[in-house]
């Protein structure tokens, strides 16, 4: 079977600087793989570069075994890979259920359509409901997003992430910033939501990613040192010392 | 918040009503352009509502690449224009060969040529948001400026080329001679570009225009390329431009390069930002109130563009989303059944406020007049009184109106800010978003 998201010997050096040194990675269909490391480890370079943000220098990465390294974002979400962001990235003027609803536009094969009247779209507005059910902002979907609290526009953020019904789904530190409560909240949403696909998580907060996570990847330095279940993570020597071994202090 | 809990069943439901309310507004839209010339039927009445015509075309098109797409272009007279002379050559190859193309279809053919032209250049143009849109469009729109001065066959230099619009196939026995016919020509095209244009901010591609324009990274994860969605909003915008200009050439019977220079950009961009870019009805109200106040200030004063300067100042300053921006800011008070208490406000403010603007303007005409003739015996009229402008009085007294209008207005203006505090408090309070 081949892997959901694969990652083979890629490098990304800015200049001189190398941020990221012969990056393998495997993530298989319906895992939930977390990937956590130190501040400035390369963990948001690593979303960027499988995600298309930024280019690989060297090295490969596939999508459900097709090569995607190299291309433009929008042509990996198209083959089923959806990713959120650390900062909240909304389109902030538009309200919480035309921001969904954009998200969907596309999955739902209507593409630059401009013959077609939005609101007429049965699906569209069906799958919209939906997604604003299952974030719980059917009450706020005339606010504007820029309105919204935070908790909620994180919320928005994952609801946007999923919408458009991607297999493969990123969620850079979906509960960053957020109290105790509402973590637990984003937790459950996030293992609701993405039931019966593939995750892949970056998290500071060892309680969600050892509440959450199949599989566990410890990035240093731009390259992965550990990779397993979170009990040989959590068993692993290289780890307790690169990682774990200081948060105990 | 004052709704109640819903499922996702209830709020997938069409709102109804809404449509009802939609198309009532387009009927009384129709009934108002036709009524408009049987109530005001006079000459001078009727070649202002066709300039106002052509102008809200013009500032919807352009408000499709401002206002929807976030593309700030200071070349957008560039498809008025080609529209334009695509129309006269069309309408004067019409008349050569005996084509049976009646003239009510002469814009569509100009709004080609505005959408040829943006389909060309628009792929290279739309590259990049932001400044570097904003300096291309400058850079095209003087290019194709100048050009239109050396490309004499084509543009027909300074003089620009003329046609007769009468001389095409009639239909209806309507000849288009007569001003009134014209009117009811762009009345046409005016009320089907405003409902497409409108339709198209409700289609997929408009809804996502919006994304672009609010935040053009996210868009490329969610599938869309936001080159190719910038690319068909300009090539939209180029094609009801180019109506606009069609319709400019009909009225003129003329075309020449003031049709695409930068200044007609600058107009379009001022009508849109006056009017409110954020509302589909901002251009309009922009186009309206500028078109009129360039027929009317022409011909009462000389320094008429400094007004304008000075209107765009005071939006850019104090009410950014322009006109429609401050109607709109008082739905949630109407809603909320607060808007009584920031009325006596506005009354208390209306008398020092325009005190001021009544000094400000003495203070420009008199030195206008001063600068331009020395104040050799001139005399400005103001509300029907008249001032010499080299009497010590009339400067003393327009000292007095826009120092002590504006200690007066001052006062009254904070009165507004807090009277309206209150009234948006408690709509605040009682679920209405302001």
């Amino acid at each position: 079977m081949t892997s959901a998201i694969e990652v083979r010997a890629v490098e990304k050096h800015f200049g001189n600087v190398s941020i990221i040194k012969d990056l393998n990675l495997s993530v298989s269909k319906g895992e939930r793989h977390a990937i956590i490391g130190p501040n400035g480890a390369g963990k948001s370079t690593t979303f960027n570069l499988i995600s298309g943000y930024i280019k690989p220098s060297s090295g490969e990465i596939r999508l459900n075994g097709d090569v995607i390294s190299g291309l433009r974002p929008f042509e990996i979400n198209r083959r089923g890979l959806s990713r959120s962001f650390q900062v909240t990235n909304v389109f902030a003027r538009m309200t919480v259920w035309e921001n969904v609803r954009c998200a969907v536009l596309w999955a739902t094969g209507h593409r630059y359509a401009f013959w077609k009247n939005v609101d007429d779209l049965p699906e569209v507005r069906r799958r919209t409901a939906e997604i604003l059910d299952d974030i719980h902002l059917s009450h706020r979907r005339d606010v504007p997003a820029g309105l919204l609290t935070y908790a909620e526009q994180r919320e928005l953020e994952i609801g946007i992430t999923i919408a458009g019904g991607a297999n493969v789904i990123m969620l850079d530190e979906p509960t960053a910033g957020m109290s105790h409560a509402e973590t637990e909240r984003a937790v459950a949403l996030i293992r609701r939501l993405t039931e019966g696909r593939t995750l892949v998580i970056v998290e500071h907060d060892m309680s969600v990613v050892f509440g959450l996570a199949d599989r566990i990847s410890v990035l240093v330095y731009g390259h992965i040192i550990a990779s397993g279940t979170p009990e040989e993570i959590r068993a692993n020597p290289k780890v307790k010392e690169a990682y774990l071994g200081e948060e105990a202090h | 918040m004052t709704s109640t809990v819903t499922s996702a069943s209830d709020i997938a439901a069409k709102p109804s009503g809404q449509n009802l309310r939609f198309y009532g507004l387009w009927v009384v839209a129709a009934i108002a352009l036709v009524a408009l010339p049987l109530i005001f039927s006079s000459g001078g009445s009727l070649t202002s509502f066709s300039l106002i015509g052509i102008a809200i075309i013009f500032a919807l098109s352009y408000n499709i690449l401002l206002g929807e797409t976030g593309l700030l272009s200071f070349g957008h007279a560039v498809h008025y224009g080609l529209g334009g002379f695509a129309a006269v050559h069309v309408m004067n190859a019409v008349t050569a060969h005996g084509w049976p193309i009646p003239l009510p279809l002469i814009p569509l053919l100009g709004g080609i040529g505005g959408l040829v032209f943006a389909l060309l250049i628009g792929w290279v143009m739309t590259r990049r948001a932001g400044t570097v849109f904003a300096m291309i469009s400058l850079g095209i729109g003087e290019l194709v400026a100048s050009s239109s001065l050396i490309l004499r066959s084509v543009f027909g230099g300074e003089s620009g080329i003329s046609t007769d619009r009468t001389a095409l196939p009639h239909i209806f026995g309507w000849t288009f001679g007569p001003q009134i016919q014209v009117y009811y020509l762009i009345a046409f095209w005016v009320l089907v570009s405003a409902i497409a244009m409108y339709a198209l901010t409700r289609t997929p591609l408009g809804r996502i225009c919006n994304a672009v324009r609010d935040n053009p990274g996210r868009v490329e994860f969610i599938g869309y390329d936001p080159h190719v969605v910038r690319y068909l909003a300009y090539c939209f915008a180029g094609f009801f431009a180019g109506i606009a200009g069609g319709l400019a050439a009909i009225n003129f019977e003329i075309a020449n390069s003031a049709y695409l220079g930068a200044v007609q950009s600058g107009m379009v961009l001022f009508a849109t930002f006056i009017g409110g870019a954020s509302y589909f009805f901002g251009p309009i109200l922009g186009a309206i109130l500028v078109t009129y106040l360039q027929l009317g200030l022409t011909s009462v004063t000389s320094v008429w563009q400094l007004y304008f300067g000075i209107i765009f100042i005071g939006i850019v300053m104090f009410a950014p989303g322009g006109i429609a921006g401050l109607v709109m800011m008082h739905r949630p008070l109407i809603r909320a059944r607060t808007l009584g208490m920031v009325i006596p406000s506005y009354l208390v403010a209306a008398l020092p406020t325009l005190a001021l603007a009544c000094g400000v303007i003495l203070v420009i005409e008199t030195v206008a007049r001063y600068a331009v003739t020395g104040g050799e015996g001139n005399i400005v009229k103001l509300l029907g009184i008249p001032f010499n402008t080299t009497a010590p009085a009339t400067w003393a007294i327009a000292a007095v109106l826009v120092i002590g209008g504006f200690i007066v207005a001052r006062i009254t203006w904070r009165r507004i800010a807090g009277a309206w505090d209150r009234a948006a408090g408690i709509a605040r309070d009682r679920g209405y978003l302001a």
